[in-house]
């Protein structure tokens, strides 16, 4: 047995579970769910039970890394922390003293942005993200554009309660755990479960009802499912009425400045129709009587609608009936019927009365909670289309129109969410807000633009960011656009860079798009100067990645059972709808290599650049216990911090207090974990909840107790579109009017996704995606010896039919063909597939010699990669692959044909890549590995 | 040979597998190797764990099958492991003794002292649940984590099977399948429970629940209006006065 048990914060994924490592005389016996933790509650994945073998690769960093030969060879030397962190702050010091936008600094999937976000502001560089814009930003975007929050960290399903669950897309990403737990519940209290996927594995093979609709079909799928509801009356009027913008008057005047935005009053509140007093009135009072068709005469003579009659004609027209949205979907108009019909019995008779009362934010008393059980979940699979944006506002309207959204039985958010519809951070790095020397100014480097104006581009709208994001390419692109950073940081375009920055971010191979050409990028020079085109790379990560082999300067990280770090409100919350919650890691084992947390290593750069807020008067570091001093100390704002929990200086004070010096012995003794549950009387209709409202504005998570009122028209894309249409002083390049014009309408609109429309169906006549396998997902840890056991090559997988159709037998070899390249692969058949689509395991192909793998591993051997086969420009070679609103990148738009190999093809999949070479430190393999004998030797010579 | 025990107490420990809402995710099986490496049976030998063919000893695998066709048809997840048959084949092929059935709770075990690694074992067992251990040279299997389920270092509610704690999806369940009104007796007898392959007569302890489909819904929402021209909404929903 353990003689010590520690809890911490597992890191297999990005779930956050809470976990106890059971330590035996210092190592690891093992790791298992935490059962008070609000998160997992005990549970523990296949990820995360592995975590022994993280720790036990052979592929860790030991020490920081200087290249010595060409990039891409992986030859490097060791040198010392004190020349790594010298060299690192040359380098930056360099870039911030003249033009700080010159430090492109991105970060994978790691959970420090409350950090690094906060530290390229003080750095002064606009040029800032997360990987978010190549994950799921479409989904994050447009429900904080449209509900002021999405699933995942910011809302889920009400598992306990909900009779109805469906589920788009890929789903086995986000909230692996938390899911897995919601779909036991599921099952238990015999919910039905019906899942919209074009690929029958994993959560979907336990659905009810498998829906194999097309790729990139969803929207108009979704669509079909409104317009059934609108036919039939089957709407929540008054939850659109109460708590939505669907009676706000929308201005009927095309070819004027106004044309679609909402009817305002003097004080610039918008207006709707009250039809008992029969008049215009201020649509944010209570007590009125809104009217969600006609026409109205404005006093100032104008036309004006309510928005929900202009929705309702959308999806009232004829693409969207059944029929038609059925054959562009490949599913039976039946279908579409019976889920919708489904729906509205489950929302309407089979309602749910929680005895609970409750007040809204008018005053008014309510003595129940009545909730309508039907309820959604998506993420990746609808998100990651150049269609995905609309695709998922297009979800949360008819969550709207259902009136789902945080009621018993529908989905609910989590605090800090709802926020402001969209919320209210602006991006800083306009015209003048990048200074030498100087803090960003005019906000944080991410933001939420409302309208043209606050935009990243100058007078002529280039754009201002590297990775163009919040220019007219991308105007809402909420997490930045890290696929696109590469190639506009090697064409100098909008601008040349000095010092590309990465955290933890595979962009050399299953993080990039079109591997091959960003290898190239990488390793281009400047024919005049033999300069690299990007001149100095930074790379920061705990293994030897293939983008460790592109980074000239290494800073090699901890594990997740090394260090510290905080899950904060200011980040990815892991709240529960309940309430709120945070957590933290903290060192389980002793460091026994010459690596350092990243964190603490990003805080020593920014005392030794003298960044704002990281040092004293007198130039001495502010937080010198590294990060987890920071973690206690540092303040956002007066009060709060990186952790809510045992806040103030006797440690009682929660979401708001002093800076608690004992805070993180007070997480150590609560599980590593803090969890507050609101009061019952404000677990539901946050949004409109007085309760929930104040206690949210006293936290901090707004900024008045005001009611959220949801989008079902977003007038930002509105104000884009007049833009486009020559309104306003800020005009986009004549260029980008059409597509502005097209794209940004404020009303959920399906187009087929873009690459497609640029292709010949011919030519390319399947869609291919990825697939998130669980064992794997957010990890993928091929250098991790249990999990490469159950996943360590992967298939190609078509239906059984299309394999019939073109002569592919089982096991078959094949050229996968794109616009952009080719791969090759191995077959397998399966039932469960849509007919016309190709798929595969996400990220299992490794790259021969990479992860501390023998290069004859079948990861390297066998295992493909669609990436490949993606191109990061549309088929015309000048625009992103990409959404069009935010800039998301458009993985799962990809189109290709397949064809059978040659016999002597067969057997090694494609394409291969020179080997790469092992690190300087690298430890020799272990040919067999006898993990635990240890522990079994000491019990018997005990 | 090695016999049967000659009496046992009834127990039959074992476990009961719910393939409805099993979604493949190997929870179990990767709990399982955690906590067995470093348990009764340890190591749980890794051979090549970084190379061209890793290969190690697991307890319990999880194979995905289909069922059926096209879109009608299943996809199911099947974990797989030692079911601690009433009559085990893998305990009487035993030539030495070292696989042996305990007559308290009916748990297949091995003595790895007594094991010359024959390997009949592994032959005899119908459901391939044995794992030869190559290193160590002695067969292993599924302990039904013994050294948890008696271990009083445990919280009780922790004194199961490392499979059964872990399931995310909660599709194992731990139980005496020789007491009718176990969790894991009336799981079975309610949901139709099944032995596997039960035509070899070795009459496997652990059983297996089936998976359940609710059928798709037919119908349609009948349109309030047989004219479906947008105009026509407009003008019923005009009528409609709300509050707010």
């Amino acid at each position: 047995m353990a003689d010590e048990i520690r809890t911490t914060t597992c890191y297999m994924c990005a779930c956050r579970c809470g976990v106890r490592v059971h330590l035996k005389d210092g190592r690891i016996r093992y790791i298992d769910g935490n059962p008070a933790h609000p998160v997992n509650r005990g549970v523990i994945c296949g990820k995360g039970a592995a975590g022994i073998m993280k720790q036990e690769s052979p592929a860790k960093l030991a020490k920081p890394l200087l290249r010595t030969g060409p990039r891409g060879s992986n030859e490097f030397r060791e040198i010392e922390w004190d020349e790594a962190l010298a060299l690192a702050a040359d380098w930056l010091g360099q870039v911030r003293r003249t033009d700080p936008k010159r430090l492109a600094f991105f970060t994978g999937r790691d959970q420090s942005q409350a950090l690094t976000g906060w530290w390229a502001e003080q750095f002064g560089t606009p040029n800032y993200a997360a990987h978010g814009g190549f994950c799921s930003v479409n989904m994050a975007a447009a429900g904080l554009y449209t509900i002021g929050g999405s699933f995942w960290e910011f809302g889920e399903a009400d598992f306990e309660r909900t009779k109805l669950f469906v589920m788009f897309g890929v789903a086995e990403d986000h909230g692996s755990n938390p899911i897995k737990l919601g779909l036991a519940r599921l099952k238990a209290n015999g919910a039905r479960f019906v899942s919209v996927n074009p690929v029958r594995t994993g959560y979907s093979a336990i659905a009810d009802q498998w829906i194999g609709l097309r790729p990139g079909t969803d929207g108009l799928f979704i669509g079909a499912l409104i317009g059934e509801l609108l036919r039939a009356d089957r709407i929540d009027f008054e939850f659109l009425a109460r708590y939505t913008n669907a009676p706000w008057l929308v201005i009927d005047a095309p070819g004027t400045a106004d044309h679609g935005l909402f009817a305002r009053n003097a004080e610039g509140r918008p207006l709707l129709w009250d039809g008992v007093r029969n008049e215009v009135v201020d649509a944010h009072v209570a007590g009125t009587s809104p009217r969600l068709a006609g026409d109205v005469v404005l006093d100032d003579g104008r036309r004006a609608r309510p928005a929900f009659a202009l929705m309702a004609e959308r999806f009232l027209a004829s693409e969207y009936l059944p029929e038609a949205a059925a054959a562009a979907c490949g599913i039976a108009p039946d279908v579409i019927r019976g889920l919708a019909a489904e729906m509205a019995r489950v929302a309407f008779e089979e309602t749910i009365t929680l005895d609970v009362p409750w007040t809204d934010w008018a005053g008014r008393r309510h003595d129940k909670m009545v909730g309508r059980p039907v309820s959604f979940h998506a993420m990746r699979g609808i998100s990651a289309h150049s269609n995905g944006f609309h695709t998922c506002r297009a979800l949360h309207v008819l969550q709207m129109v259902l009136g789902t959204i945080d009621c018993p039985g529908g989905f609910r958010y989590k605090p800090p969410f709802p926020k402001p519809v969209p919320p209210p951070p602006r991006p800083g790095g306009r015209v003048g807000e990048v200074r030498p020397g100087e803090k960003l100014a005019g906000g944080p480097p991410l933001g939420f633009v409302q309208g043209p104006a606050d935009l990243l581009v100058d007078a002529a709208g280039t754009p201002l960011r590297i990775d163009k994001a919040y220019s007219w390419e991308a105007p809402i692109a909420a997490h930045g656009l890290m696929h696109h950073v590469i190639r506009n940081a090697w064409a100098a375009d909008p601008y040349p860079i000095e010092v590309l920055f990465l955290f933890m971010a595979n962009m050399s191979w299953n993080s990039a798009m079109n591997i091959g050409e960003t290898l190239q990028m990488l390793t281009d020079r400047d024919p005049e100067s033999g300069e690299y085109r990007i001149p100095k790379i930074i790379y920061a990560d705990a293994f030897a990645s293939e983008m460790v082999a592109y980074a000239d300067l290494v800073l090699p990280d901890t594990t997740y059972l090394e260090r510290h770090d905080s899950i904060s409100l200011l980040d990815r919350p892991i709240s529960d709808p309940d309430g709120p919650a945070d957590s933290i890691r903290r060192p389980v084992l002793p460091l026994d290599r010459d690596v350092r947390p990243f964190q603490t290593v990003l805080l020593d750069l920014g005392v030794r650049l003298g960044l704002p807020g990281l040092v004293r008067d007198d130039g001495s570091a502010l937080y010198p216990g590294g990060f987890p001093d920071y973690m206690v100390n540092h303040q956002r704002r007066p009060g709060i911090g990186m952790l809510a929990g045992w806040r103030g200086p006797n440690g009682d004070q929660h979401g708001v207090g002093a800076p608690n010096p004992a805070q993180l012995e007070a997480y150590i003794a609560n599980g590593c974990f803090w969890h507050q549950k609101f009061p019952e009387s404000a677990r539901f209709f946050k949004h409109a909840n007085r309760d929930y409202l104040e206690i949210a504005a006293r936290m901090g998570y707004i900024a008045t107790p005001d009611p959220v009122i949801m989008q079902i028209y977003a007038e930002p894309l509105q104000r884009f579109r007049l833009a486009a249409e020559g309104f306003g002083p800020v005009q986009p390049p004549d260029a980008e009017r059409e597509r502005i014009r097209r794209f940004f309408d404020p009303l959920p609109i399906w187009y087929a996704p873009l690459e497609g429309e640029a292709l010949s169906p011919d030519d390319y006549p399947m869609a291919a995606i990825t697939q998130r396998p669980m064992i794997m997902y957010h990890a993928w840890d091929s250098q991790n010896a249990w999990q490469r056991q159950i996943l360590g090559e992967n298939r190609l997988y078509l239906a059984r039919s299309t394999g019939e159709r073109l002569g592919i037998a089982e096991d078959d070899w094949i050229w996968v063909e794109s616009h952009k390249g080719r791969i090759k692969g191995q077959v397998r058949l399966m039932e469960g597939c849509n007919p016309e689509t190709l798929w595969t395991w996400n990220a299992v192909g490794k790259r021969a010699g990479a992860w501390g793998l023998d290069p004859a591993a079948p990861e390297a051997r066998r295992g493909v990669l669609l990436n490949h086969l993606i191109s990061d420009l549309l088929p015309d070679g000048r625009r992103g692959n990409c959404d069009p609103v935010t800039g998301q990148a458009a993985w799962y738009d990809l189109r290709v044909r397949i064809r059978r190999c040659e016999a002597d093809e067969a057997g090694v999949s494609a394409p291969q890549y020179p080997a790469l070479k092992p690190l300087p430190h690298a430890k020799p393999r272990p040919g067999i590995l006898s993990y635990g004998a240890w522990f079994r030797r000491r019990r018997e010579n005990a | 040979m090695t016999s049967l025990p000659s009496t046992t107490t009834g127990v039959a420990l074992g476990l009961a597998i719910d393939l409805d809402s099993c979604v493949g995710c190997h929870a179990c099986a990767v709990a399982c190797k955690e906590w067995n490496s470093g348990g009764h049976a340890a190591p749980l030998t890794d051979l090549d764990p970084y190379g061209a063919a890793p290969n190690g000893v697991w307890f319990n695998r999880i194979h995905s099958y289909e069922a059926g066709e096209g879109g009608d048809g299943l996809t199911v997840h099947f974990p797989r492991s030692c079911l601690h048959c009433a009559e085990p084949a893998c305990v009487t092929v035993c030539p030495t003794g070292a696989s042996y059935k305990r007559g308290e709770d009916g748990i297949v075990l091995v003595d790895e002292s007594m094991c010359i690694g024959c390997k009949l074992c592994s032959w005899a067992c119908p459901y391939g649940a044995r794992e030869f251990d190559q290193a160590e040279g002695v067969m292993k299997k599924c302990t039904l984590c013994v050294d948890r389920i008696y271990n009083e270092n445990l919280p009780e509610a922790e004194r199961i099977p490392a499979c059964v704690s872990v399931c995310p999806t909660k599709s194992r369940h731990f139980g005496d399948f020789n007491d009718p009104d176990s969790s894991v007796s009336r799981l079975t007898a309610g949901r139709g429970g099944y032995d596997l392959m039960p035509e070899m007569g070795y009459r496997p302890t652990n059983k297996y629940l089936p998976p359940r489909r609710q059928a798709p819904v037919a119908g349609a929402l009948p349109p309030v209006e047989a004219e479906p021209a947008p105009a026509s909404g407009f003008l019923r929903w005009l009528d409609r006065i709300l509050s707010r």
